[in-house]
């Protein structure tokens, strides 16, 4: 394990593997009558929000407070950032009160890599999505979702997704979390489709590790998951697509395509969805959509990013206390 | 004046003559010239060159001195070994009228370094709207021959047309910024394998060509020249050569960065590697040194864009566009087309001085090596390899892609009209 997460690029599969069983046992900790552990006391993270996002952040703070570290939230809505502080200046303000990690959220694509690569701070940072780049812990507890699933949650243990064959349908061009979901699920040994419309997917997807489909219908029958992701109403304005409609009709998923796909094929969403639009409410609200599941393993998720990175007591993960001595 | 005797340079490159200045001109060119009452410099084993002419620089004056001014700019042109710059109209207030222009010009003569020919704005305020006085600004003493909206495309077809058309009454040129805007909204970097990696906004290489396309049936059409700046794309490659092929009246130029740098840099999202157009792909540098070496681009031009720190020390949307150039146009120009074999030091004195003074009729520079030419002149130690430090430039501003790499060559002299204005690497 590296000392940031900035990209899922960055995660072997050994990595992976290893946050992936880590979030398993942290999921316990869901099942106990108290919800935390000591893990984290004494220890400060920032949520630094620069965009609006209220289930990342809730997410991660509840992942934070069940190791008892002290939680410091930073939204830039209101703060000395809409003043014109820029980013160096935000982060070594935090810094200089005493804080050991940075989960950040940006509308810019890097921002993170930056503020970890730019010698501005010392903390471990961890990207909780930046523009239309990354967002690797969707990425981990997608993947995570779909081992509990497709395989169990004891069974699967200590495995990867060999062979599993995943399709995402959408807005790949502006997705961060296509972009991770791609890097990730291929280190972890599935088979990834794209769908979208040509207008949807970038110039130069041709050498991402996946395969790349106009046609919904004639993937589903191969798929193990199909993670729905949202579409912006506002994109037809762009000429992405003609119409709401239109794009529905070619690109959604009703009851009917869901019936294509194979009996114990899962329905994903990484959130919020659009109702009518990308998903209809009969899918999203059947027991194959696992929309609400990957919610809650999203707080597992984060806790074991995070005791892996900051270094937990325990000594089960000794090769990924590489922040002690910051 | 005095004499100055420039012992043993290789002129262009060629056998070591001596070469004797007498006050603004070059008096003789010779073997064993006589050094009484000359001072004399040793030259041997180095190249010496015309002056270099930059035809496309961002003084930044008036109006962003934090980053450039007039001053440092030309100090950083003499530092680089150019005795000529073109001043880009992007300034704040705009040059698209006489009195900004005059003003940019006469601060160059006052300072000296470097001869200072200002470019004045196609239309008002840069907007692409309305034709600005460009009669007014050639007929004004700063005698305005080069045209340029740059930085923003002239991209209404029929302001472009009437431009061309117009600029013909007084011999003027317009160089266009090739962007098309639609294409181009929200742009980040090039458009392609590590802007699809990097989620950052493309910027096509359709976007440039489309325009250069475009243009150069337009100039056809009408009759005219046009110019076109930092070309950076193989098909733009093609389509110039192309143009040329049909007797169309169009000349190129090529950054040094474009000559050199390829968008994987962009990776580190270091916005230091941010520029307009931006760095393209390794296929793309080796069609634009192609394209140099055999004349389908005509020039190098710096584009020399300085930022102020706090501009680049950011994330990367929301980083300025540009890098300075002047200081380390020549060294990159030695790296990629000298020591690749490409050109010859007389290929670079025609790509870096001649040609870029024909184009932009910078009387008294590009001019030949040779008894009564105007003593406007470049030593170059073009043995010299090391490190580049921008902590030693004479430009205001610090954001340069090649921090820290190793480049060939170094501007030892420059001579301005027979006054030194770089001595042994240091500015007078």
């Amino acid at each position: 394990m590296q000392r940031h997460l900035i990209s899922a690029a960055d995660l072997t599969r050994d990595d992976a593997v290893l946050i992936l069983d880590t979030a398993e046992e942290m999921a316990r900790v869901a099942d106990r009558p108290i919800k935390k552990l000591p893990t984290l006391r004494g220890r400060t993270i920032v949520n630094l929000f620069f965009e609006d996002s209220t289930r990342t952040r809730i997410s991660f703070e509840a992942a934070e407070k069940r190791l008892s570290a002290d939680v410091i939230n930073f939204t830039a809505k209101g703060s000395s950032v809409s003043k014109g502080e820029s980013l160096k200046d935000t982060a070594q303000t935090l810094e200089a009160m005493g804080v050991d990690a940075v989960v950040i959220r940006h509308g810019a694509s890097g921002a993170p890599y930056r503020l970890a690569n730019s010698g501005w701070i010392d903390a471990a940072v961890i990207n909780a999505g930046d523009g239309t780049h990354q967002h690797p812990t969707q990425a981990l507890l997608d993947a995570f979702t779909m081992r509990r699933r497709l395989i169990g949650r004891d069974a699967g243990l200590g495995q990867d997704l060999s062979g599993k064959r995943i399709t995402i349908v959408g807005d790949v061009l502006h997705s961060r979390v296509a972009r991770s979901n791609v890097d990730l699920l291929h280190t972890l040994g599935a088979e990834v489709t794209l769908v979208a419309p040509p207008t949807l997917v970038p110039v130069g997807v041709g050498t991402w590790p996946c395969e790349v489909s106009y046609d919904l219908d004639s993937v589903l029958p191969k798929s193990d998951a199909v993670m729905m992701l949202r579409v912006q109403r506002e994109r037809m304005n762009a000429a992405f697509f003609p119409t709401e409609r239109e794009y529905s009709r070619r690109y959604g998923l009703d009851g009917e395509r869901m019936a294509k796909m194979p009996g114990h094929a899962i329905v994903m969403h990484p959130g919020p969805m659009v109702r009518g639009m990308e998903i209809t409410a009969e899918v999203a609200d059947s027991d194959r959509c696992t929309v609400v599941e990957q919610v809650a393993n999203g707080v597992s998720i984060r806790m074991a990013v995070l005791y892996l990175l900051l270094g937990g007591n325990e000594p089960a993960v000794t090769n990924a206390r590489t922040n002690e001595e910051k | 004046m005095s004499k100055i005797l420039i012992r043993g340079a290789k002129v262009l490159g060629g056998e070591p003559q001596d070469v004797l200045i007498d006050g603004e001109v070059i008096e003789a060119v010779g073997t064993g010239l006589s050094a009484e009452g000359a001072e004399v410099v040793e030259a041997a084993g180095k190249v010496l060159l015309p002056g270099l002419v930059d035809l496309h620089t961002h003084l930044r004056e008036p109006g962003r001195e934090d980053s450039e001014t007039v001053l440092t700019g030309t100090r950083a042109a003499a530092s680089g070994g150019y005795t000529a710059v073109f001043a880009m109209a992007n300034t704040f207030p705009v040059a698209d009228t006489a009195g900004v222009v005059e003003q940019v010009y006469r601060l160059g003569q006052e300072h000296g370094y470097c001869d200072v020919q200002p470019i004045g704005a196609v239309t008002v305020g840069l907007e692409g709207r309305k034709l600005a006085e460009l009669g007014a600004m050639h007929e004004s003493a700063a005698g305005v021959t080069v045209f340029s909206d740059d930085g923003k495309c002239v991209d209404d077809a029929v302001i472009m047309r009437r431009a061309l058309e117009y600029v013909k009454a007084f011999g003027g040129v317009v160089a266009q910024h090739a962007q098309e805007p639609r294409l181009t909204e929200g742009a980040q970097m090039n458009e392609g394998i590590v802007s699809a990696e990097l989620g950052l906004g493309g910027w096509p290489a359709v976007a440039e060509e489309s325009i250069i396309a475009r243009d150069v049936l337009l100039a056809e059409h009408v009759g005219s020249r046009v110019h076109i700046c930092h070309l950076s794309t193989a098909g733009s490659v093609e389509i110039v050569r192309w143009a040329k092929s049909r007797g169309i009246a169009v000349t190129a130029e090529v950054t040094p960065h474009h000559l050199l740098l390829t968008d994987e840099l962009v990776r580190t999202y270091n916005p230091v590697y941010k520029v307009n157009p931006p760095l393209r792909t390794e296929r793309d540098v080796h069609a634009l040194r192609e394209a140099l070496a055999d004349g389908t681009i005509d020039i190098v031009a710096t584009d020399h864009a300085p930022h102020p720190h706090e501009d680049k020390d950011c994330e990367w949307a929301a980083a300025a566009m540009g890098m300075v150039g002047l200081e380390t146009a020549l060294s990159v120009v030695q790296e990629t087309m000298v020591d690749t074999g490409l050109l010859d030091w007389a290929g670079v004195a025609d790509r870096m001085s001649v040609k870029p003074a024909q184009i932009g009729q910078a009387t008294g520079h590009g001019r030949p090596v040779s008894a009564g030419e105007p003593a406007n002149l470049t030593l170059v130690d073009t043995e010299y390899r090391g490190q580049v430090d921008p902590a030693g430039f004479a430009s205001r501003s610090r954001n340069t892609p090649y921090q820290g790499r190793e480049l060939p060559g170094r501007v030892t002299h420059t001579w301005l009209r027979g006054k030194a204005t770089l001595v042994d690497g240091k500015l007078t």
